[in-house]
């Protein structure tokens, strides 16, 4: 595996202009649909600002208050209010958390983006490991029990984990934190207790998305073991290690891993879960309580953020391949 | 069966390995045979009491009287956990349903208009694809809450996407053959060729998609349900179960979490053997590909 002399720094940043071009217009669209299922809803935000104090003011009140918050506005009206706004960083205040959502994205971002990376790059390792090998004896025990343990962890939701997790970890075992960021009784976070916090939302969250590495790097280096390459490798006598590492893996393990970029969904997806089992304070947990809440500043603004994340990690994928693959390129 | 397999030696576990999936897929069938005669049956034989509460019976483990052990009022865990998979099953259905209409439509309009109808659906569907399912579901759950409806139309609108990618293909790869070709310089409607020709030739690959469709249809409705967005407290899901242990099971009482969980993953498990077997039967050359 030889690795090319220089990389080709034109194609690549070509493509990301290019994906951030037509990023632009899926981001409105996405903002605008959002703002649309909102304004189709029966959710009222005068009424959810106002809270029990709206029960009993008056109708002149009710108005005043419904022209200042902009929602007697029209729709398009409102959503390029927002957007202008959202370009300024004024992302508007979030009434749940009593804070401007600007500022609750920046002290929660890097919490989720920490637990996210460590599960990620714990998952990728583990599945890389335990597909190769288990694609090296197809139909042996190894390769049975991983896959059997694979789909039972494919079929099993996040949550569900994360509580058995919570079960054994911090009440049978009683070595591991249940939950949240820091100890009872203490407000300072330091290194050392955010550490031993993050044990069980890592491992959750990282065996959350292990089925799919682990199936699919065992497919991918099965398939390769099967091609005529590797069948001429071993015909000219060549020993199995080499076979594996400089044939099998080159061909079956690159595609798999190029294609990690496009797991973001599913990351997200996860983490809004994990986060909620423990109490995480990352943005995941804040939008699931903005949820609850009906907290739609907060909502709009993360749906956006999520989306942005989604196509950063396709546009990751396509760059990844392209390098892997040299016939593909960067034309997308 | 075991030591034979060990040997990796293809010719020799060929066998084995034919038999033990004769076995599972018949293991599959029987799980979910199980599953819909339970969910159809117990309610007739054991109507719930929903007032049944007996306070002295609370969190015991699971026993011969319960099997699955009492939840923190005392009802009996085994006939919630049955309930409970028939409120997850029927909202996963209708939801599955719901969203094969969608995405049947959608892929088959764009496979059969073509041109800029089928790149303006094809646009939506990647559009819809750069949200996270359970984020735009949480969105739109959030914003219609509470009931039963907002939660089968979130996950119907979050699951059509594949379903019409799957159609669009499989329409435009019909568009070639001859005999549509014949019916078309025969003087036929598109809208006839469409309902006559295409849609029934797509409908099986419809359906197995609406099949495969339900366990994740469940799966996303628990999760929300667990999130407390999803159905109202009453309408005891396995989610809304597995919700309601966590204050329990942080006391060290692992049932009432176990089993609404294993009541999810076992079934799915059983769709996914069957799904897997029925690609096997349709393909069996490629017997390496993902059951996913």
């Amino acid at each position: 595996m030889t690795a090319p002399t220089s990389l080709p720094w034109g194609p690549m940043a070509r493509m990301t202009a290019r994906r951030a071009l037509t990023a632009v217009p899926v981001l409105l669209a996405v903002t605008l649909g959002v703002f649309a299922i909102a304004a189709a809803s029966p959710f009222d935000p005068v009424r959810a600002y106002a809270g029990t104090a709206g029960l009993t003011a008056s109708q002149e009140n009710l108005d005043q208050l419904r022209h200042n918050l902009g929602v007697d506005q029209p729709l398009l009206t409102r959503w390029w209010d927002w957007l202008t706004g959202a370009l300024s960083g004024d992302l508007g205040d979030s009434a749940s958390l009593r804070a401007p959502v600007s500022q609750v994205i920046g002290e929660r971002l890097g919490w989720s983006v920490l637990l996210c990376a460590l599960a990620f790059a714990l998952a990728v390792a583990a599945g890389t490991l335990l597909g190769v090998l288990a694609a090296r004896r197809r139909g042996g025990v190894l390769d049975r029990a991983v896959t059997a343990t694979a789909y039972v962890l494919e079929a099993a939701p996040p949550y569900w984990l994360g509580l058995l997790a919570v079960w054994l970890g911090a009440l049978k075992l009683g070595v591991l934190p249940a939950g949240g960021l820091t100890d009872t009784g203490s407000d300072l976070v330091t290194a050392g207790q955010a550490a031993r916090h993050l044990v069980l939302p890592v491992l959750v969250l990282a065996v959350s998305q292990l089925p799919w590495f682990v199936l699919y790097v065992r497919q991918g280096v099965a398939d390769a073991l099967a091609e005529d390459p590797v069948r001429g490798a071993r015909a000219r006598g060549l020993r199995e290690r080499t076979v594996l590492r400089q044939h099998a893996l080159r061909s079956g393990l690159l595609p798999v891993l190029t294609l990690i970029g496009s797991r973001v969904p599913e990351l997200i997806t996860g983490a809004l879960l994990v986060e909620t089992v423990f109490s995480w304070p990352g943005i995941a947990a804040a939008t699931v309580q903005a949820a609850t809440s009906v907290d739609f500043p907060l909502l709009a603004a993360l749906t956006a953020l999520a989306t942005a994340a989604v196509l950063a990690g396709n546009l990751l994928s396509d760059l990844l391949y392209g390098l892997a693959d040299p016939r593909v390129g960067f034309d997308g | 069966m075991a030591s034979a397999s060990t040997s990796a030696a293809p010719p020799q576990s060929r066998r084995g390995a034919g038999s033990r999936r004769a076995l599972r897929l018949r293991i599959c069938a029987g799980i979910l045979a199980a599953v819909v005669l339970a969910v159809v049956l117990v309610p007739l034989l054991f109507p719930l009491d929903r007032q049944a509460v007996d306070l002295a019976a609370k969190l015991q483990p699971p026993s011969a009287a319960h099997p699955f052990g009492t939840d923190e009022v005392g009802r009996d865990l085994l006939l919630r956990c049955v309930y409970g998979l028939r409120v997850s099953l029927l909202v996963g259905v209708v939801a599955a349903v719901v969203a094969t209409v969608i995405g049947t439509a959608v892929g088959a309009l764009a496979g059969a208009l073509g041109g800029w109808a089928d790149r303006t659906v094809m646009r939506l569907v990647d559009l819809f694809s750069s949200v996270p399912h359970l984020l735009l579901g949480i969105f739109i759950v959030a914003m219609f809450r509470p009931g039963v409806w907002p939660v089968i139309v979130s996950v119907a609108l979050t699951h059509w996407l594949s379903t019409a990618r799957i159609v669009r293909a499989e329409v435009l790869s019909l568009r070639s053959r001859p005999h549509l070709d014949a019916a078309l310089t025969g003087g036929a409607s598109r809208w006839r060729v469409t309902t006559r020709h295409l849609l029934p030739a797509v409908l099986p690959q419809a359906a197995l998609a609406a099949v495969l469709m339900v366990p994740h249809a469940i799966w996303h409705e628990s999760a929300l349900s667990f999130l407390g967005l999803g159905l109202p407290a009453h309408e005891a899901s396995l989610g809304i179960m597995a919700n309601a242990a966590r204050s329990s099971l942080l006391a060290g009482d692992w049932w009432p979490t176990l089993f609404p969980g294993l009541f999810l993953v076992v079934p799915t498990l059983a769709v996914a053997g069957l799904a897997g077997a029925w690609r096997e039967r349709l393909n069996p050359r490629r017997r390496s590909e993902l059951m996913l």
